[in-house]
């Protein structure tokens, strides 16, 4: 339970409210491994301690992080400098089905801040390219002004082996992209929809119109992946916030296959 | 040359259309160009048509009180575009612009209506087809309404 | 429900006779073993456990009596040891203390220091741990020990204690262990297991070893065997404390019926009542969730993780982005219920409800979990339906 202390490398601000940490172990030892879809408890110092998905590449030197200040410890967080030191749990939780998607396609959905999440599957599918079928990646934000990693998604969509859409809820004069909802794009995704794999992160309603458009489109619940959030104290099982329906979020999570959780999340306040 | 019922025929909207219904509809569709920038139609107008868009992409737009006029969501090759033609008193609720240039396949509000009303099953079809054109419509901004990856703090 | 087996008793040697006036030796021979002794005592009006010195400290000649919403302490009118029912606290607090250091952290010139607390923990003997709370500690264990992670702090506490069991035969308005499954007879494994006899004319305690510590403590104790008249007197004083139930709760279909039915009407209904004050999750045998707080120095280079008890019922406890997930009483009640009767089974194959009553005990406005569980398992109503619910 006690955690790791990292210092912070670098801070990169994202959008005017989401930043990146990039740690590194303050012993000089080798960084924490993990899989995607996994989080860590950030712990800072005299603040609190919050659970932030790993947003960096699996095989990358330092641990990165990238998280939205939205509570009391976040706003601290995105105060941090380089030099800083925070404390560090984990890995915890279930990863992407990354090796249970293998030779199938790949349809990856991401809402405002639930990129981040996702991002190491795309590094992940990215180093292993011949694993997988086609790979596509719907990512849809509020406005032009809260896309994350966009110069990363600019190199990305000039691949010919990944199809990136992005969309935003609400355009801008200057913004010569798709507008609408993110669940606009799956239609005409290029995917096999009998046999993809669909990874979902977001707010939980968009993840709720996703999955119900995967459906729509024929992707069998027991292929569509989603990562959910609630509180959490400890991240293994011990302090009971993170409880949905049956499921502690911490430790069977934070990625779910669908059709174990489809009942609960069209249900409220579980 | 395709013929515009071959047209219509290969658009993901009139899929399992039947031969009969397709041939009924191209008797009210007429095919269109529209330059970058040009409005196909403005909000506030008379719907007189409902579009399928073959190439190209058109924003959706609505003018807004404070932010003049903004997207609300974009189409491209594949979609369909307009029900107000459906509805009454047929008046376009949103603008449609041209992003590029854009070729679209127009039908004739009056005349489909007009056939809808002979032809029960051929009503029916169209109904069901643009039943999910609002739909869709209605979750989008139902997702849009609810603001979802606002910063609630 | 079985009768104390081989199991508990390795060279299954008959139970040891003893006089109550000596049940002080137990106690002592615990004490001079190392143990704290944690036992039942009166305090403010109620029987609470907290360390004892000797057996004046027990509650000797009182009882309880409980209600939905209501507790009082009453003399007996004899010398009677351990009869009463549940006390207003549950052995959580000692094996899973409501407020515990995790950590501390230390900051000199910009260095980051963490420092977990290595005091060896105190090693505790309860005595008097009524079935019900026997079964509770087992599922505290599966909770906090038993799973992929371990909480250290109660692995320590727990496998340093002596546990001095007490076969009930004094239950209160509000039990219903009989209906759980839980009690009253000590069915768990225990150091030592107690019954104490008090009526006709006789008084005396049996006492049987569950353990080789136990038996250790029974050789030094070094009392003759009871006798089979003895073992069948106290034998019965427990099976009357069976039939003697204030409560009761049909358990079959009750997982299901809760599972199935999170619009239930009812949940509105008791939301109504419900203060949401968390009573009900603090005087719980079994209710676990924590949270961690930080304490720091006013000079502000020392700080100090926290971890302390926490409630479902609270808006906080689901805070998520600014918001929190249950924002209803409805919600809130709903989760604790479901949690105890319905996802405690998926999460541990046990439910999480003992019988003890506390809950009802001690919640203000006296509601009843036996009764708002039947309510719905009874009336499931159809998918869609918000018709009046049949009561």
């Amino acid at each position: 339970m006690v955690p790791e202390l990292y210092r912070v490398q670098r801070v990169r601000q994202e959008t005017h409210d989401t930043f990146t940490l990039e740690l590194r172990p303050q012993s000089g030892a080798a960084r924490l491994t993990f899989k995607p879809g996994q989080f860590n408890m950030l712990y800072i110092f005299g603040t609190g301690e919050v659970p932030i998905s790993v947003s960096g590449n699996p095989t990358g030197a330092t641990l990165v992080h990238t998280t939205r200040a939205v509570g009391r410890v976040t706003h601290v967080m995105s105060r941090l400098r380089a030099g800083d030191v925070i404390g560090v749990r984990g890995p915890f939780g279930a990863p992407w089905p990354i090796d249970l998607a293998r030779g199938h396609d790949l349809v990856i959905v991401a809402g405002g801040i639930g990129l981040p999440p996702l991002r190491p599957v795309i590094y992940h599918v990215l180093a292993h390219r011949g694993d997988y079928g086609r790979v596509v990646l719907l990512y849809g934000t509020r406005t032009p002004e809260d896309i994350l990693f966009r110069a990363e998604l600019e190199r990305w969509r000039a691949r010919f082996d990944l199809e990136l859409h992005v969309t935003v809820d609400r355009g801008t004069p200057s913004w010569h992209g798709n507008v609408g909802v993110v669940t606009s794009l799956i239609p005409k995704a290029p995917f096999d929809a009998r046999s993809a794999f669909a990874m979902i992160c977001g707010p939980e309603v968009m993840i709720r119109f996703t999955a119900m458009e995967l459906e729509r489109r024929g992707v069998g619940t027991d292929h569509i992946y989603v990562s959910l959030e609630r509180n959490m104290k400890c991240a293994v099982g011990f302090c009971g916030h993170c409880q949905f329906g049956p499921h502690f979020v911490c430790r069977e999570g934070p990625v779910f296959a669908y059709d174990r959780v489809e009942d609960l999340v069209h249900r409220w306040e579980v | 040359m395709k013929t515009l019922a071959e047209l219509l025929a290969t658009h993901p909207f009139f899929r399992d259309f039947s031969p009969e219904h397709l041939e009924l509809l191209s008797g009210c569709a007429s095919q269109q160009r529209v330059d970058e920038g040009d409005f196909l139609f403005r909000e506030g107008e008379v719907a007189k048509a409902f579009y399928v868009v073959r190439h190209g992409s058109i924003a959706v737009t609505a003018v807004t009180p404070h932010q003049g006029l903004v997207t609300i969501q974009t189409l491209g090759e594949g979609d369909v575009l307009g029900w107000s033609w459906l509805v009454k008193p047929y008046r376009w609720h949103f603008g449609a612009r041209a992003l590029e240039p854009t070729v679209v396949v127009g039908l004739d509000a009056a005349c489909v209506r007009g056939k809808c009303d002979q032809d029960s099953k051929f009503g029916y079809e169209m109904m069901r087809r643009f039943a999910q054109v609002m739909a869709s419509r209605l979750e989008a901004t139902h997702l849009q309404l609810m603001n979802v990856y606002e910063n609630r703090s | 429900m079985t009768t104390q087996g081989a199991a508990q008793q390795p060279d299954a040697r008959p139970p040891a006779f003893l006089e109550p006036e000596h049940f002080d030796d137990v106690i002592q021979i615990l004490r001079r073993r190392g143990y704290r002794t944690i036992g039942p005592t009166r305090r403010d009006g109620a029987i609470v456990y907290d360390e004892i010195e000797s057996a004046q400290d027990l509650p000797v000649g009182w009882t309880d009596e409980q209600s939905p919403g209501r507790y009082r302490v009453r003399p007996r009118g004899d010398h009677a040891l351990f009869a009463y029912a549940s006390a207003a606290h549950a052995w959580k607090r000692f094996l899973h203390p409501p407020n515990l250091q995790l950590w501390r952290a230390q900051r000199t010139n910009g260095h980051v220091e963490l420092v977990a607390d290595s005091a060896p923990p105190p090693r505790y003997a309860f005595v008097g741990v009524r079935a019900c709370d026997l079964e509770a500690i087992r599922r505290l264990d599966q909770v906090m020990m038993d799973g992929p992670y371990v909480d250290h702090v109660y692995r320590a506490l727990r496998r340093d204690a002596f546990l001095v069991a007490v076969n009930c035969c004094d239950p209160s308005g509000t039990c219903f262990c009989v209906s759980m499954g839980t009690g009253p007879r000590v069915t768990g494994l225990a150091d030592l297991v107690l019954t104490e006899m008090v009526g006709a004319g006789r008084h005396f305690l049996t006492l049987a070893a569950g353990t080789a510590s136990g038996q250790e403590v029974l050789d030094e104790l070094g009392r003759r065997a009871a006798t089979d008249e003895e073992c069948r007197l106290a034998d019965a004083s427990v099976e009357a404390a069976a039939q003697n139930m204030g409560r009761s709760l049909a358990v079959d279909g009750l997982r299901e019926a809760l599972a199935n039915s999170p619009e239930h009407p009812r949940w509105e209904h008791v939301s109504k009542r419900c203060l949401t004050c968390g009573s009900c999750t603090l005087s719980c045998p079994t209710c676990f969730c924590s949270t961690v707080e930080d304490v720091t120095a006013l000079r502000g280079d020392a700080t100090e993780r926290r971890r302390l008890w926490d409630t479902c019922f609270s808006v906080e406890f689901s805070y998520l982005h600014g918001g929190s997930v249950r924002l209803s009483p409805r919600s809130r009640y709903r989760q604790w219920l479901t949690h105890k009767f319905s996802t405690w089974h998926d999460q541990f194959g046990v439910g999480g409800c003992v019988g003890c009553g506390r809950c009802i005990t001690w919640c203000p406005v006296g509601i009843d979990v036996t009764e708002e569980a039947s309510v719905i398992r009874q009336a499931v109503p159809l998918p869609g339906s918000t018709g009046p619910m049949t009561e």
